[in-house]
């Protein structure tokens, strides 16, 4: 089945990147993001299957992280609501110049 | 030898059609998830995909992992999200979201040439002496249990990596509270 | 001494341990004279003491270029060449008269001990090399900074320094009132220390830089008083059509370079040795060369930037444009006469040109006022005389022409300047504004200057061929040697575009006879002009008109002794008054090879030729002499401000031919369209400030804005960016 595994996380992955180019509200980006970290962990997955345990490990940490990452990344987005009163993505250009 | 290499008969024939379902539930609800006009549709479309995946997950021999995608990545990490659409009052979505129809195909061209160049790398081939017997990791878990299988790894060659891994929760939670904080609440406390 | 770098000849060169080492000395003392008088210029420009005189001084004691100028200016369109100048002593002009003269004499007098050394250190068949220091070792091109010592170079620098000696010290008197004084002496100085190294060079990038030297100091000496615009020109002119020469001279420097691997004189005597005769190698190098000397010794059509000089003081004219620069030239065919006797078709250039010169300038020189313009046509002409010498393979009949041609132009310079001293003294007590070099306003000045008068007769006898002077036996030499091989030589049995040689010779003498003639009209028209009839210089000026003072006559007298007797160095044999041919013994081991190369065993002209020739040199002489005295009348002459105009014939002459007009309209026109127009507007404010410059900024700007445009703050744009690296990194791997 690691065929069929691959194809499936290929799949998701790109709907992430999709999501990510396509959407202007930061919080449906950031959740894109969530989708392509998710897809990479069912890469893992399967050939963990064929490869060994290690690869659950690594999920494993990928959670993790994504966890840490989720909280923190909203923590941001709260503050920049709080100063923007938007999460529109046009609209924050702080960075422009 | 790879699973695929193997003559489908010798897996039950639930057993593929499951999989297969499991497979395009997860890819439907992302992309209605993508699709979707107000933030808590998506998410919840988003939980219905990380479902899926764990029942992937449980049918590719990574019970533990299945679990552990319900309970931190659908009961926590998601939980969260709608925690912060909730509080910031974005739940009837804003009007016009997403890009033009432009952006938008110029978007999917985007991501079927990553498709296509993911599919090209996946014609590389693995030495033989790398994989391991069919079935390999199911009797493990038949023998020793779900969670032997990583917990063997994860405190024996990756243990470095898990204490860093606490380090950086901390970090994290500092982080989050940090940055949390009201204006005036920063500079007090 | 100097350290040697490696002695040129091994310890049997019969000079090593004599006085003949101490050669550096001569051109060193020069340049030291240089030194001083360059720092007591430069020390009185800036700190003027209170006798020094301002400009505004300058303006007002009537050398104001306001007031003089526009008044002076010769009909004839060129440069005003009249010594108009401020009036006013140099407070270092006592230590500069000491100085500039006396660097001059020592090194005359050391040339002369050299000479004497020489004499009798016996038969010297080899040159005496002294290699001072490796100057430019590239690749496998040495060239060392070498002085040559050999009969040629010696009698060369005896005339360098002897005549340059004498015209130093009559500057001492002409210049003594001009507040450039040691400017003057420190440039003076200079051209003697590069002349001297252009004869003593060892190799011809030495002798380059002596050129390219004498066209310097010529630039800085005429334009001396720049202040005047015409003068400034007349600097520039003569710089710049030298310069084309010069681009002849360096072309033909790396061709003797590209196929002889080297550039000394021995080394180019050995390489010649194996080149074919008459090739085509040896004859564009010799055509080269020549080319070199079109431009620095005023032959046509170079020749146009020598009268024009005659703008700057005229004891430069003496020294320069009459004895040494103009003659660099010449000696610089005689020093390759290795190279022209195998190559006949350049020798037949070098005659014709030669002979046109002579006739040419000769032609012009018939109709000028202005008195030192006479003389600067009489120099192309005689210049024109000594390249029909060197160029049919006779060369030291040609040098021999050139050392009595010293003699005699610089007499008749420096007695010019006299001439012109004693009008512009006598003008300038009375405020008188004309022109003190026009001889309309000149005349019977005999009564008044008789030393400088009888001085320049025997000039004008010796220029016009009149025995027993100098000028009688060189001039007669050169036409006999031509006429000689016309008959047969090398030369004459080459072929110019289809002509044979002998034909062209043949013509040359024939013009060279005709030259002959109207030097002796013009020179006896410039006497009769100037020192017989009735004088028109003005009621009021005439009581001032007097003799020079000792310092500017003794030269003179120095020189006209020399011109008297000068022309017993090289008696011929028909001749026999006293040693036969002294100097051709003389540079027999220089020139004698080449000299028989030439000539290819032809016989003895027979004695009743000879007399036959010299007879015809000496009645056509003596013809135009009696021409000029029977049919001018300096008494229908007017002074210069109410001289008429003149028509038809005359009229070209004294516009010289029209050639400078010729020339600006159709090269220098050209050219400064051009360079304006094009290369001004094209390529240097549009393409290399507008695309370069301009064009550079412009395009860092654009590359600039493009970067500023992925800064846009957006997010999405990061994303999108972010995206397309990750297409780019997976597309490297997927194609690979």
């Amino acid at each position: 089945m690691l065929a069929e595994a691959l194809f499936f996380s290929a799949v998701l992955f790109t709907i992430g990147v999709f999501g990510v180019l396509i959407r202007r509200n930061a919080i449906i980006v950031f959740m894109c993001v969530e989708l392509m970290l998710n897809a990479v962990n069912l890469t893992f997955v399967a050939f963990a299957q064929a490869y060994g345990a290690a690869g659950q490990v690594f999920v494993f940490f990928v959670m993790t992280v994504a966890a840490a990452e989720a909280a923190v990344g909203l923590a941001i987005i709260i503050a920049l609501f709080r100063h923007r009163q938007t999460v529109n993505l046009q609209n924050i250009n702080l960075l422009k110049g | 030898m790879l699973a695929q290499d193997m003559p489908h008969g010798t897996l039950p024939l639930l057993y593929t059609f499951h999989f297969y379902l499991f497979g395009l539930i997860a890819i439907v609800s992302a992309l209605l998830f993508v699709t979707r006009k107000s933030p808590v549709a998506a998410a919840l479309w988003l939980v219905n995909t990380m479902f899926s995946l764990a029942a992937l997950y449980v049918m590719l021999d990574a019970q533990f992992i299945g679990a552990i995608q319900v309970l931190v990545y659908a009961g926590a990490i998601m939980v969260v999200f709608l925690f912060v659409i909730m509080l910031l009052n974005l739940g009837h979505g804003v009007i016009g979201d997403a890009r033009g129809l432009g952006w938008k195909l110029t978007a999917g061209a985007v991501g079927l040439a990553i498709l296509a160049q993911i599919f090209a790398l996946t014609r590389a081939s693995t030495a033989i002496n790398l994989t391991l017997p069919a079935g390999y990791t199911a009797q493990q878990v038949e023998q020793t249990g779900a969670i032997a299988p990583i917990a063997g790894p994860l405190f024996n060659e990756y243990l470095l990596a898990f204490e860093v891994t606490s380090v950086l929760l901390l970090a994290a939670i500092v982080g989050a509270v940090v940055l949390g904080k009201q204006r005036g609440e920063r500079d007090a406390g | 001494m100097l350290p040697l770098l490696q002695a040129a000849t091994a310890n049997t060169h019969p000079l090593t341990r004599t006085i003949a080492e101490w050669v550096w000395l001569v051109p060193l003392l020069p340049l030291l004279g240089f030194v001083i008088n360059g720092v007591l210029s430069l020390a009185a420009a800036y700190h003027p003491g209170p006798a020094d005189p301002g400009l505004a001084h300058d303006e007002t004691t009537g050398g104001g270029a306001s007031e003089h100028a526009h008044a002076d200016h010769d009909t004839d369109g060129g440069a005003t060449g009249n010594d108009h100048h401020p009036v006013a002593r140099h407070r270092f002009s006592g230590l500069t008269s000491i100085v500039g003269p006396g660097v001059l004499i020592l090194s005359f007098l050391l040339s002369a001990a050299i000479f004497l050394a020489m004499r009798g250190a016996g038969e010297i068949s080899a040159p005496f090399v002294q290699r001072y220091f490796s100057w430019m070792p590239v690749g496998d091109m040495h060239i060392d900074a070498a002085l040559q010592l050999d009969q040629l170079s010696m009698m060369m620098t005896l005339v360098v320094t002897g005549v340059g000696a004498l015209i130093h010290i009559f500057s001492v008197g002409y210049m003594q009132d001009d507040p450039g004084y040691p400017r003057y002496f420190a440039y003076l100085n200079l051209f003697v220390f590069f002349m001297l190294l252009l004869v003593l060079g060892g190799n011809y990038p030495l002798v380059f830089i002596g050129w390219e030297g004498v066209g310097l100091c010529s630039y800085l000496l005429i334009g001396f008083w720049f202040s005047e615009k015409a003068n400034a020109d007349a600097g520039k002119k003569a710089f710049i059509v030298n310069r084309i020469g010069d681009f002849g001279f360096l072309i033909a420097m790396f061709m003797i370079f590209a196929n002889m691997r080297t550039l000394d004189f021995t080394g180019v005597q050995q390489g010649a040795a194996s080149l074919p005769v008459g090739g085509t190698l040896v004859t564009a190098i010799c055509l080269f060369l020549f080319l070199g000397c079109v431009g620095k010794s005023a032959q046509i059509p170079l020749y146009v930037w020598l009268p024009d000089a005659m703008a700057g003081p005229t004891p430069v004219s003496a020294l320069i444009h009459a004895a040494t620069m103009v003659t660099a030239g010449v000696y610089l065919i005689a020093r390759s006469s290795m190279l022209f006797s195998i190559a006949p078709v350049a020798q037949i250039v070098v005659v014709l040109i030669g002979a046109l010169t002579a006739i040419f300038a000769a032609s012009i020189g018939l109709k000028q006022w202005d008195i030192k313009k006479v003389l600067a046509y009489s120099t192309v002409s005689q210049l024109g005389y000594m390249f029909i010498g060197v160029g049919s393979g006779a060369y030291v009949t040609g040098l021999f022409h050139l050392v009595t041609h010293a003699f005699f132009k610089a007499l008749l310079f420096l007695g010019s300047g006299s001439v012109i001293f004693a009008l512009h003294r006598a003008y300038h007590h009375t405020g008188n504004h004309d022109d003190a070099q026009d001889m309309r306003n000149m005349g019977g000045l005999k009564t008044y200057m008789p030393v400088t008068f009888w001085l320049m007769w025997i000039a004008t006898l010796a220029i016009a061929g009149i025995p027993p002077f100098a000028g009688f036996f060189s001039k007669d030499e050169i036409l006999g040697a031509l006429f000689a091989r016309a008959q047969h030589s090398t030369i004459a049995s080459a072929h110019l575009f289809g002509i044979p040689g002998s034909a062209w010779l043949y013509f040359a003498y024939l013009l060279g006879l005709v030259a002959a003639f109207m030097t002796a009209v013009y020179m006896t028209r410039m006497m009769i002009y100037t020192f017989h009839g009735p004088n028109r210089t003005g009621e009021k000026e005439r009581g001032y008109l007097a003799e020079a003072p000792w310092i500017m006559t003794g030269p003179l007298v120095v020189l006209g002794i020399l011109t008297a007797v000068g022309g017993w160095i090289n008696l011929p044999e028909f001749a026999p008054l006293g040693r036969v041919g002294a100097l051709e013994h003389w540079l027999d081991p220089v020139l004698g090879e080449p000299t028989a190369r030439v000539i290819a065993g032809a016989g003895e002209t027979s004695t009743g030729l000879e007399y036959g020739l010299v007879a015809l040199a000496v009645l056509i002489a003596v013809g135009g002499i009696a021409l000029a005295w029977t049919r001018l009348k300096p008494e229908t002459l007017v002074p210069k401000r109410e001289a008429p105009q003149e028509e038809g014939f005359e009229k070209v002459l004294i516009n010289k031919y029209y050639v400078d007009e010729i020339y600006d309209e159709a090269i220098v026109e050209p050219v400064v369209g051009i360079s304006r127009g094009l290369l001004w507007r094209g390529v240097d404010a549009g393409l290399i400030d507008g695309l370069g410059v301009n064009g550079s900024a412009y395009f860092a700007r654009f590359v600039g804005w493009i970067g500023s445009q992925l800064q846009s703050g957006q997010l999405g744009t990061y994303a999108w960016v972010l995206v397309a690296g990750v297409l780019a990194v997976l597309g490297a791997f997927s194609i690979r």
